[in-house]
Formats: C-alpha cells, structure tokens, sequence
C-alpha cells in the first residue's frame, strides 16, 4: 500500500464528501429552519437528475440542461410547497414523516412513468470531458474535480448568504425562533418559501451534478437520502457548517474504511475471513460512527438551536 | 359511524368483487410473480413483455387451451410475495406460477407453490439450493443455474492465459456465488475479492485500487444500477481500454441504455444473445423491437421460452393439466423450439444449454447489444445435479 | 408538537363504550373472517389476515412507544427480524419447538432492545429517530452477511414450530387463531401497561420531562423498560412472521419497513392502540387491493397517505371521533 494509492483514496473520500455536502445543505436548512423533516428530499434530488437529462435530450447543451432544470426543480419545489407542505409545518414531525413518505412513493412511480424503469444517462459537457493522470493507470475525470469546486462554491456561496445577508440573518433567527421573529414583522410564511425553494434548487442542483457519473433511475434518491440524514445528525441539526464537517468525514471514513478494511483486518486474521467480515463492517461503520458521536454528544457537533 | 365500519364494509365489498372476478372457468390460469416496483422494476417489466409477447403470438393460447394471465408484483419483499402467490394459488387457483426474478424471492415462494402441487417455472432465477439436493419435482428453472454465467468467464479468463485478476461483486448472497463460479474455473491468482455494498453509487475508492494492482484483467458482478455506474466509471477513469473487462449481468440489455458507448468492447457470459444465429430468435428479437421499442435481454427470452415450453407442455397431455404426473413428465421432455436452440431439461430440472462468451456493440439502428464471440460452453450442465435425488 | 395531540387533547377520554366497543368488534370480526372465507372460498383471505395480525402485535408494541412514550422509533422493524432469525437459527439446527423459539426469540429481542436503548435514549427529537435507525442498520447488515443462514437469500424454514412437539400450527386455520391470540395477548398487556402508574409516568414523561423530574422520577429508566417492551414485542411478531411465511429474509428488518411500521400506527390513531391495529389492516389491505388492480399502485397510494395526513388528523379513528361529534351536535342542533 503506497502513499499515493492512501492520498488518492483521500481525494476520493473528499469528493464524496463534497457530493454528501451538495445533498444535505438543503436538507439541513429546511430541518434547521423549518423544523420540517423532508423526506421528499431524496425524491427532489432525483427529479433534478431526470429534469436535466430530459432537458438535455431536447437542447444537446448541459449549460442550457442544468439551467432550465435548476428552475424547473424550483417551480416543482415551490409547488409541493404550496400543495402539501405548507400545511405541514405546525404539524407534528410524524405527519410530516408519512406525508413525504408518501410523495416518495408517488413520485418514484411517476418517474418511472415518465421516463421507464431502465437506468438513463447524461453525458459530462464536452469542455469537461477530460481527465488527468493520477498515477499509474489511473485517470482522474476532470468532472469529479468540477464536483468538488461547484460543491466548495456552495459552500462558500451559503456561508456569505447566512451570514452577511439580511436574508441570512433572517434565516439564522428563524432556525432559533421562528415565531419570534413572525412577531417581529417578518412574513415568515415567505421566508419558509423561500427556504424551501432555495434548498429544492440545493436538492436538484446536486442530482443534476452527479447524473454524468451515475445512473439515473426511479429510486435513487433513496440510498443517498439516509446518508444524507446521517450527515446532518452528525454535524447538528440546521448548522450548514456542521453540514460540510460531517459531510467530509462520512465521506473519507466510508471511502477510506472500504478501501482499507480489508487490508486492516488482515494484520489480525486470515485472508478468507477478512473479506467477508471486512465489507460487512465498512458498511456498519457510519452507522456506528453516529452512535459515538450522538453518544458524546446527542445534538451533534455543532447544533444550531439551543437544542 | 367510524372509518372502521367503513373499511369493513370496504373489504366485505373487495371480497365479493374478488369472488364475483372469477374469469371463465375452463380457462388456463397462469401466475406470473415478478418484481414491478423499485429500481429492478425494468427487469421485472422484460420478463412480463416476454411472456405476453409469446402468449399474444400464440393467439393468447396455450397448449391450445385460451390462457388467463394474472400478474403478481412481489415488490422485492420475500413475505409480501408468499402473500400474492398464496393469492394466486388460492383465489385464483392458477395451474402454472411463472417467476420470480430474486433468488430470494424464489427461496420464500418454491414451499408454498410446490407443496400446493402447482408446477413453479422459474425463468430466471436459479439458486444453487434448488439444484442440488433440495430439487423439486414441481420446480423447473428455464434459465441456467447462477453459477454457470459466471463459471464462463472463468474457464475464458483461465484459457486466455489470464494470470492475475481482480474480483468485484456486491456483499451479498449472489455476489458471493458470482465470486465462487467465477474461481470455479479461473486458478490463476486472485488480486482482490472486492465486496462492495449493495447499491453503492461512487466507485472511485475501488477503481483506484484496481489501477494500482493492475490486473491481467476484472471480472464484474454488478447488476442494475450499480453496473451502470461502475461500467461509466471505469471507462471514465481510463481503464476500460487497459484493463479487459469481464462481466456477468453488469453489461446486458437492461443497464445498456444507459451505458452506451462506455460499455463498448465489454464482455459479458450468457446462455444467449440477441445475434443468436437462428430463425426462431431472429424473429424474437424483430418482435420484441417492434412490440416493446427495446432490445430484449435474457430475462425476456427466458421468459418467452418459458411459455413455449408451458405450450408445449400443455398441448402433449391434450389440455388435460390435472394429471399431474403426465404434464410433469411432458414439462421434462421439453419438446419445444427454444430461442437458443437445442434445449434439454438436466435431472434436476435445470436446463443443459450452451454457455456463450459475448461482447458489447452497437447495433446498425444506434441501439447496443450484446454480440456473441465464441462458445465456452457445450450442452453444460451444472455442477449440483449430482446431489439431486431425482433421476 | 400542536396539531395531532391537539386532536387528541378534543377527545382525550373516549366514552367508555367506544373504548370497549370498538376494539371488541375489531377481535370479533378477526375470529369470524376465517369462517367468513370459508364460506365465500377465499381462503388466501385467511393468510393476508395472518400477516395483518403479524403486524399488527408490531404495530400495537410501537404504538406503545411512540403514543405514550413519544419515542420515534425508526428501527423498530430490527426486532421483528430478531425475533424471525431466532427461528430460523433454531430451525436451521434441528431446533423446531415454539417452547424453546418463542422465548428466544422475545429475550433476543429484549437483550438487543436493552443494548441499543442505553445508547439511544441520551438522545431526543429526531436524533433519537436517527440513531434507532442506525441500530437498525447495523442488524441489517450483520444479518445480509449471515452466510451459513442464507445471508440475503433467506432462509428457508422446514416447518411451522411445534407446540411440545405437537405440530399444532400446521394448518393456516390453527395458526391463524394462534396469532389472533397473541395480538389479543399483546393489546390487553399493552392496555393495561398503559392505564397503569407506569403508562402515566411516560406519558407524564412525553409531554414535559423536566416536570416530571422535579416530581422525582427519572424519566429514562421509565423510557428504557418501555423500550424494552417494546423490543420483545417486537421479537413476538417476528416468531410470528417467519412462522407464517416459513422463510427469514434480511429484508424484514429493513428500514424501509421500520418506515412503514410507523406509518401504520399513525394512520389508525396515535396512542389508542386498537387504532394501531386497524391502521396496520387499511395499509396492507389497501396495498394488497391496489396493487391487484394495477402495477401504478404506488401512484394512487402515494398521495393517499398525503390526504390522510392533511384531512384526517388523528389517523382514522381522530376522523371516527370528529365524525361521531359532528353527528352528535348535529341531532343537538335539529
């Protein structure tokens, strides 16, 4: 085991980690402003993929793709919004479990009604297509870097709009006390949609990204959704920046734990074995990395509210 | 009032519909349990196409006898498809359960269908339990047993004077007899026995590994989506043009679509494909395009034979399914014109076939397929018959 | 936490005679539909009423937790498949005795649900729900990896368990009663955990915690012997799930069907129990019906349980009430 072959696996710890990021900032948001546990995530991220891949299948143009599919996710945000969701957020976190579970279940159909059942593709832009040696043999596709800079670029971008906007402080306040802040004059019912919108665009922006590199089908927002939701309890409800720490160890400790599990595990018993207990336990090793932090500390790294 | 007396009067109305929906009693009843729902749904889709297919060619009769056929989605849930099957057998009461897709689904429903004295046809899957020792007389496979396929790129890597190569497959049952057939055949030196978790989307840790052991060549078990993004991948990270890529069911006519040109030049094992030079398949495949507006895969072929042999099967007891042991022994005979050509039923019930090494292209109409190279196996059969009781 | 409690504060105490009446017609109907599907010679009904019931004592041992406790749990379908494995694991050694599976299954569970407690309970909210659902997974993965028991194949079970080696549960008829037993069992003793001092401790403890410690209990050692009921009921219903299906799949303890346990007992009626027990019979009859009428099921569906949720507060029963008082003002009025 070289060390480049460690810091490759460390670049793609990180990339996966930024990818983790892209879905769970809007989730993170509309659970740390609203209160509102969004299921539908999973299936607003999809959509995005599938909106860009229809877009594109009528343009030829990724640009023109992802624009028109970013307001396309937009509008169909704000539309669950006005339909279901806004009647949601006094409710309790039950009902809004059941109701987004039934938007699941309905749009992960209706996709396949669209679009059919097999997997579908979107190529990488041709300016993009490249890729850059690594090492020996390998080749790094230049999409995976523009990942991990539209994933910083969000970063960046959500960390000026929350602290040096008013929007932003809006949003600050309305995660710690939302009806407060309603007393104080705020339209707060826009302030919710706004939200909402802008974490769907979030949501869709990230499945747009990652369509080149994998399939696109009904029900692949699912796996993503409960690492996603890992991701924010690990790094504390509402906290973007707990969002992007937590984000970036999910993704070196799942990528470094499959990559060297095994090898690991054989500094303490025999090969055969090693393989078999060796994936098993880098797929558990998330889960029990939430237990420890959550035992340590139950509101996870960084809360936002006084939770 | 209360929704309780209303959902009862509901299911007491459902009872009656369900009583009263019993179709002309002197029809065939076939039951087809495959999985409609979740991202396998595609394969499930393949098979029910292939089996209407055949049945709307043979003018919605099998056997000669007009054939009802009741679709059963088994939603990948192992105890939600023992309750459709017992529905199928009981309220139903279908002569024929045609499916599953999942070896697990098939583990759960073989009890109930078989012990109800009911022939369960498997197109596709084709676990090693049921080959061996605990054979059915009431169970036929139509496909191949698991380990077959991948035993193919075995004995090809092996005789190719491939030395070293890496295993990739998903951490679970399948994936683990993927790697067992595969090391059947293949006693060269395995780098690697990668396990990956099942539906696991980003490959670039296992990639990187691969390119810093370079192999002679990678043999693949990755079904559905997770083949599509391991086959985009790889061909992204370079090695696809390094690296020969050796698969079972990663690259067939399910996932191409959405592979396209990155699939170009792989090679998969199979007990067909859609170039398989004879008259009966071209016409398949010629109906299948027009009908369906895709290439076929094995599921769907499967499937469509599966309904030429139940024809088959039917027309020699005369119709007369209530014997039971003729329309097993007919079943056994198998005398139909299979898509593959020669067909035979083994001891156990799984069929004696040839095994193909194939390889991705394009066709002249801009669809993909996978394209026969050369025959690795002759009338193969599997390697579990031996511990089954039935001669 | 406003709108469905609110719907519960409007009826908190039901008439005695709905309390009564309502869950002794549901175990009525059970004990008569075997011989109603008799008569009408749909006898698969009998077996989609078994799995009903399966859930259904699942269903009854979560509302327990999540009515009265107000813990979300999203793991709960971990038990269930602890309880099926146990079986399994038994069956796959010779073992086929319910008097040596059934308790193993329901301590198996109990020990799990006392580990994973002591973690999960430091937390609250949705990390609580989180971090049950991380236990959950982390079963399900050992489970898939279970290679000499089938890992995610499944195992087949030869047969039913024998009751002191007497193959009683045989026939779908015995076996059915049998279960219509146990969820009458693990209602009753759920109904009776929660009119005692204990059910009032956690309710006590779900609507404030912190008064309830200036009262002076510790709230969490309440919680955890709740949770660990709660687990061997749970253990209850998976003896009962790999009896009826005679096979165990990695798939029972998905958190897909942990998902769908919850939403069963929303669905009836938070915190009344029996309502647990009719939700669980309108979403599997429902997804039954639907999915034999067309393969689109789930787009019907789908927005089905959004509309329940929007309309129909308190699940079923919050409408039967609300429907029940418009009827009675309506005579008052006229």
């Amino acid at each position: 085991m070289s060390s480049t072959l460690f810091l490759v696996q460390v670049l793609n710890g990180l990339q996966f980690g930024v990818l983790l990021f892209l879905i769970a900032a809007g989730l993170t948001l509309v659970f740390g402003v609203m209160d509102f546990i969004n299921l539908a995530h999973g299936v607003q991220y999809m959509l995005g993929a599938y909106l860009a891949v229809a877009f594109y299948g009528v343009f030829d143009n990724f640009l023109v793709a992802l624009v028109l599919a970013l307001l396309a996710a937009l509008a169909f945000g704000l539309l669950l919004e006005f339909l279901v969701f806004r009647h949601l957020y006094a409710r309790d976190h039950l009902d809004q479990v059941i109701a987004t579970f039934g938007i699941i279940l309905f749009l992960n159909h209706a996709v396949r009604l669209v679009w059919g059942a097999a997997p579908l593709t979107l190529p990488v832009p041709e300016f993009f297509t490249g890729s850059i040696s690594l090492m020996a043999g390998l080749h790094y596709p230049v999409w995976r870097l523009v990942i991990i800079a539209a994933g910083l670029g969000v970063a960046a971008l959500l960390y000026l709009l929350v602290s040096f906007t008013r929007i932003g402080m809006l949003v600050r306040a309305g995660s710690t006390n939302a009806a407060m802040v309603s007393a104080l004059g705020v339209n707060i019912e826009r302030l919710f949609m706004f939200v909402f919108g802008f974490g769907s665009m979030l949501a869709g922006f990230a499945g747009i990204m990652i369509a080149p590199i994998i399939s696109v089908e009904p029900g692949m927002g699912t796996n993503i959704l409960i690492l996603a939701f890992v991701v924010i309890v690990i790094g504390g409800i509402g906290s973007i920046r707990g969002a992007f720490v937590a984000a970036l160890l999910i993704g070196l400790v799942d990528t470094l734990g499959r990559s060297f599990s095994v090898d690991i595990l054989r500094l303490f018993m025999a090969p055969s074995p090693a393989r078999m207990v060796g994936p098993a336990l880098a797929s558990m090793l998330i889960y029990v990395l939430m237990a420890i932090v959550l035992y340590v500390r139950p509101s996870g790294l960084f809360p936002a509210r006084g939770r | 009032m209360g929704k309780l007396t209303v959902s009862v009067a509901i299911a007491a109305a459902l009872g009656c519909c369900w009583a009263a929906g019993a179709q002309a009693e002197d029809n065939l009843k076939v039951g087809l349990i495959t999985t409609l729902s979740g991202p396998p749904a595609v394969l499930g889709q393949q098979l029910r196409n292939g089996f209407s297919l055949a049945l709307k060619q043979l003018g919605g009769k099998l056997g000669g006898r007009e054939t009802d056929l009741v679709v059963a989605d088994d939603e990948l849930k192992p105890d939600v498809a023992v309750t459709k099957v017992k529905a199928l057998l009981d309220r139903d009461k279908v002569d024929f359960v045609v499916g599953p897709i999942f070896s697990n689904i098939l583990g759960a429903i073989e009890k109930p269908v078989t012990e109800a004295g009911v022939f369960l046809i498997s197109p596709n899957a084709g676990t090693s339990t049921f080959a061996g020792k605990e054979c059915n007389p009431n169970l036929f496979v139509t496909s191949y047993q698991n380990d077959q396929v991948h035993e193919v790129l075995g004995e090809y890597a092996q005789s190719s004077g491939m030395k070293k190569v890496i295993i990739i497959v998903p951490n679970y049952q399948a994936g683990k007899d993927a790697a067992a057939g595969f090391k059947h055949k293949f006693t060269g030196e395995v780098l690697d026995e990668m396990y990956v978790p099942l539906g696991q989307l980003d490959y670039s840790a296992e990639l990187t590994r691969i390119a810093a052991a370079s192999p002679d060549a990678v043999f693949a078990f990755l079904p559905g989506g997770m083949g599509v993004n391991f086959v985009k991948q790889y061909r992204q990270a370079g090695l696809a043009d390094k690296i020969p890529f050796l698969s079972a069911f990663t690259v067939d006519e399910s996932t191409l679509p959405a592979q396209q040109d990155a699939a170009l030049g792989m090679y998969s094992g199979a007990n067909w494909a859609p170039n398989l030079d004879n008259p009966q398949n071209k016409a398949f495949v010629d109906a299948y395009l027009k009908e369906y507006n895709a290439v076929p895969a094995t599921y769907a072929f499967q499937a469509y034979d599966t309904a030429l042999l139940i024809d088959s099967a039917v027309r020699a007891v005369k119709g007369n399914v209530a014997d039971k042991d003729a329309l097993r022994a007919a079943l056994q005979k198998a005398d139909f014109r299979s898509l593959r050509g020669d067909f035979k039923f083994n001891t156990n019930h799984y069929p004696i076939q040839n095994f193909y090494l194939a390889k991705v292209a394009k066709r002249p109409d801009g669809k993909y397929e996978t394209e026969i190279v050369k025959t690795v196996f002759s009338k193969y059969g599997d390697s579990y018959a031996k511990d089954c009781p039935m001669k | 936490m406003a709108s469905t409690l609110a719907a519960e504060a409007a009826d908190p105490e039901p008439p005695r005679t709905r309390r009564i009446i309502l869950p002794a017609a549901i175990f009525l109907i059970l004990a008569l539909l075997p011989i109603a599907a008799a008569l009408t010679h749909q006898r698969y009904l009998v077996d989609l009423a078994t799995r009903v019931m399966v859930y259904a004592v699942a269903a009854v041992a979560l509302d327990l937790l999540v009515g009265c406790g107000g813990l979300i749990s999203f793991g709960h379908a971990a038990f269930i498949g602890i309880g099926a494995y146990a079986v399994g694991i038994l069956s796959a050694h010779g073992i086929g005795d319910a008097l040596v599976a059934l308790p193993t299954a329901i301590i198996a569970a109990m020990l799990f649900a006392w580990l994973t407690g002591i973690v999960c309970l430091r937390t609250k909210g949705v990390y609580f729900i989180m971090i049950t659902l991380a236990f959950g997974q982390m079963i399900f993965f050992v489970a898939t990896s279970l290679a000499p028991y089938g890992g995610d194949n499944g195992l087949t079970i030869a047969a039913r368990n024998t009751i002191a080696g007497v193959a009683l549960l045989k026939s779908d008829r015995a076996f059915y009663y049998f279960t219509l037993i146990c969820l009458l069992a693990t209602y009753l003793f759920c109904r009776a955990l929660v009119a005692s001092r204990f059910g009032r401790v956690l309710r006590g403890g779900k609507e404030n915690t912190t008064r309830m410690a200036t009262i002076g209990f510790t709230i969490r050692r309440f919680q955890l012997v709740a949770y660990i009921i709660t687990g061997g009921l749970g253990g209850l219903s998976g003896f009962l799930l790999a009896n009826s299906a005679e096979f165990v799949s990695p798939a029972y303890m998905s958190w897909q069907q942990s998902g769908e346990l919850i939403v069963m007992v929303i669905l009836g009626g938070l915190g009344t129990l029996h309502g647990a027990i009719i939700g669980t019979a309108v979403y599997l009859v429902v997804e039954e019906w639907l999915s034999g009428i067309t393969e689109n099921w789930q787009v019907i569906f789908g927005p089905l349980l959004v509309l329940a949720v929007l309309f129909a507060r308190g699940g079923l029963l919050g409408v039967g009430a609300k429907l029940r008082r418009h009827l009675a003002e309506g005579d008052g009025n006229g």
